[in-house]
């Protein structure tokens, strides 16, 4: 893939970049709605998705906090969270900016956005629950941009408490 | 200060009904101190890392016993040190990464270099400046070299102990539990690091150690164990306390002919739910690789948990940091000659446990739940009397031996 030098981006590279930028919006709003039934929609057949810290990711550890490989297993935790996850009821609020497009090919590109997570717990203050990466290699060949990898890397050391929607 | 982090001024008296834990063990900062010091710091060996965290001479990754940071470095001799991470000059903490590789260590602040063996190799203006200064005469490096800790190792584990009246390694675990962390660390196979998870809780480290060594909660709470048979309370069971209590052993058994089998224990189960499929039925398959369909947990006290649920294999160390904080620091291993897919299949059943697990979250938030009405009601007393008052082995999933066998030898540590 050609690197994208943002400052002299094409009107191709605006448009794909714009086209991020919403569907970074929509991620969240659907995560944000609980509306976890769509989120596996936004993945491609075989998707990469990992929740992973940065000690691992720069480590070139495997390990993730989450991972799931392929539509069936983002299926299976949607699944797992509406029916056997005990957890105290909560808001979360993604903020995601920083979306930047670093590199195209045809009708792939690779991307990166900044998130932040919110928490809110059913009886206390909101707090930050994670900060963090998208690390991401979306594919434009479709109806609508899909991702093809999506891991998060978050800069947290520790996880607090648990994590249970996804980021 | 909240109340409840205010400490009692008399010593508490333990409740004089058997089968009962008072909620404010798990409150006193003034107790958790003490704890530290009896446990931590006291005759005991705790889990510090594993021996291919650290595989080259140089090689060195950070660690603690108890509260104290510590650094775990392999020497020129490719001998494994513990030393404390904190410079024998003033105080101040030597190695700022939590893994990596080195020469030898040098404080930040003075720039005082010790070698790897934690020996004080030099010091900056020793002999002063211009004539000015520098150290008295008689000052003796020797005398001032990182703290460093016993180190024993087993089966590709490192332990260190602060204490030189602390049996052996062998002794302190003992023979019941060493056959158990034998069985996940073959002696004929090299370890392979797959990765850390990190995690916070809100919660006074005791009740963590209770939580994994209560077998009861974990067919009821823990429905994604439950339903698709990987933890059911009608098959074979062991929960054994060792070395007075000290230890917990609990081992169940996996058999997928009996893993969705409906009868009298599902009927209990509000939990169960045979309507519930997933997708990638992979993550619930494990390959019986020791040969004994055998899942476990072992809680090493005060340090540190081995399990292994289906080919997801790790340790957790319990890091205490206050008496309504802890931290759980996950280790996840394989082994060298393990082939893709079971390097996949390992991977894919982590999601079983940690901050993002399956089960591992019912953990988290229920534990979450329980700190602050501990503090809020100090005088409370839990009930644990599950499978009787005694506190010897038993072969059922429906018992609180464990809890119970913990606290006769936390009393009796403890003097309370």
């Amino acid at each position: 893939m050609t690197t994208v030098a943002t400052t002299v981006a094409t009107q191709k590279e605006r448009e794909v970049r714009a086209l991020l930028r919403d569907l970074n919006d929509d991620y969240a709003v659907c995560l944000d709605d609980m509306e976890l039934a769509r989120w596996p929609d936004f993945f491609e057949e075989e998707a990469d998705y990992r929740v992973v810290s940065r000690e691992n990711h720069e480590q070139g550890l495997e390990l993730s906090a989450l991972s799931c490989t392929g539509r069936a297993m983002l299926l299976d935790r949607v699944a797992a969270l509406e029916s056997t996850t005990v957890y105290e009821p909560r808001a979360i609020r993604h903020l995601v900016g920083c979306v930047t497009l670093d590199a195209l090919e045809g009708e792939l590109c690779r991307a990166r956005a900044n998130f932040a997570l919110y928490e809110s717990l059913s009886d206390r203050e909101p707090h930050l629950l994670m900060v963090g990466r998208y690390l991401d290699v979306v594919s434009l060949a479709g109806e609508r941009p899909l991702f093809r990898q999506r891991w998060c890397v978050y800069d947290n050391y520790r996880i607090r408490t648990s994590l249970i929607i996804p980021v | 200060m909240t109340p409840a982090a205010q400490s009692s001024a008399a010593p508490r008296a333990w409740p004089e009904e058997a089968a009962r834990v008072p909620a404010w063990i798990y409150s006193d900062p003034a107790l958790f101190e003490r704890e530290l010091e009896v446990f931590h710091h006291g005759a005991t060996w705790s889990y510090v890392g594993l021996e291919c965290e650290i595989p080259e001479p140089g090689s060195y990754k950070r660690s603690w016993v108890g509260r104290r940071p510590v650094i775990l470095v392999r020497d020129k001799d490719g001998e494994i040190n513990v030393l404390e991470n904190r410079c024998a000059h003033r105080g101040t903490m030597v190695c700022w990464q939590n893994r990596g590789q080195a020469k030898d260590l040098t404080c930040p602040y003075h720039h005082w270099n010790y070698d790897l063996k934690g020996n004080l190799q030099g010091l900056p203006f020793l002999r002063g400046a211009l004539g000015k200064g520098g150290m008295p005469r008689d000052f003796d490096k020797s005398a001032h070299g990182l703290r460093r800790l016993r180190v024993e190792r087993r089966g590709g584990t490192v332990w260190a102990s602060y204490s030189e009246e602390a049996p052996s390694l062998e002794a302190f675990i003992g023979p019941e539990m060493l056959a158990c962390i034998d069985r996940v660390f073959p002696a004929n196979r090299r370890l392979r690091l797959i990765g850390y998870n990190r995690q916070h809780l809100p919660c006074n480290w005791k009740l963590y150690f209770e939580n994994s060594r209560d077998p009861y909660h974990a067919g009821l709470l823990h429905s994604f164990f439950v339903t698709f048979g990987l933890l059911r309370t009608d098959t074979p069971f062991r929960a054994v306390p060792t070395e007075g209590g000290r230890h917990g052993i609990m081992a169940s058994t996996y058999s997928p002919e009996t893993a969705s089998q409906q009868n009298e224990v599902t009927q209990q189960l509000t939990s169960w739910r045979p309507d519930f499929r997933i997708q990638d039925m992979e993550l619930v398959k494990p390959v019986d690789e020791f040969g004994d369909s055998s899942m476990i947990n072992l809680s090493v006290f005060p340090s540190v948990f081995f399990q292994q649920h289906g080919n997801c294999l790790a340790v957790r160390q319990i890091l205490p940091k206050s008496q309504s904080e802890t931290e759980l620091s996950w280790t996840h291993y394989g082994f060298e000659n393990d082939d893709p897919a079971m390097q996949a299949r390992r991977l894919k059943q982590a999601n079983l446990v940690g901050p993002a697990g399956y089960v591992g979250i019912d953990d988290s938030e229920v534990l979450a739940q329980l700190q602050p009405s501990a503090e809020k009601l100090p005088e409370a007393l839990q009930v644990v009397e599950m499978g009787g008052r005694d506190t010897g082995a038993h072969e059922t999933m429906v018992s609180e031996t464990l809890i119970r066998s913990f606290y006769a030898f936390y009393r009796a540590s403890m003097g309370l």
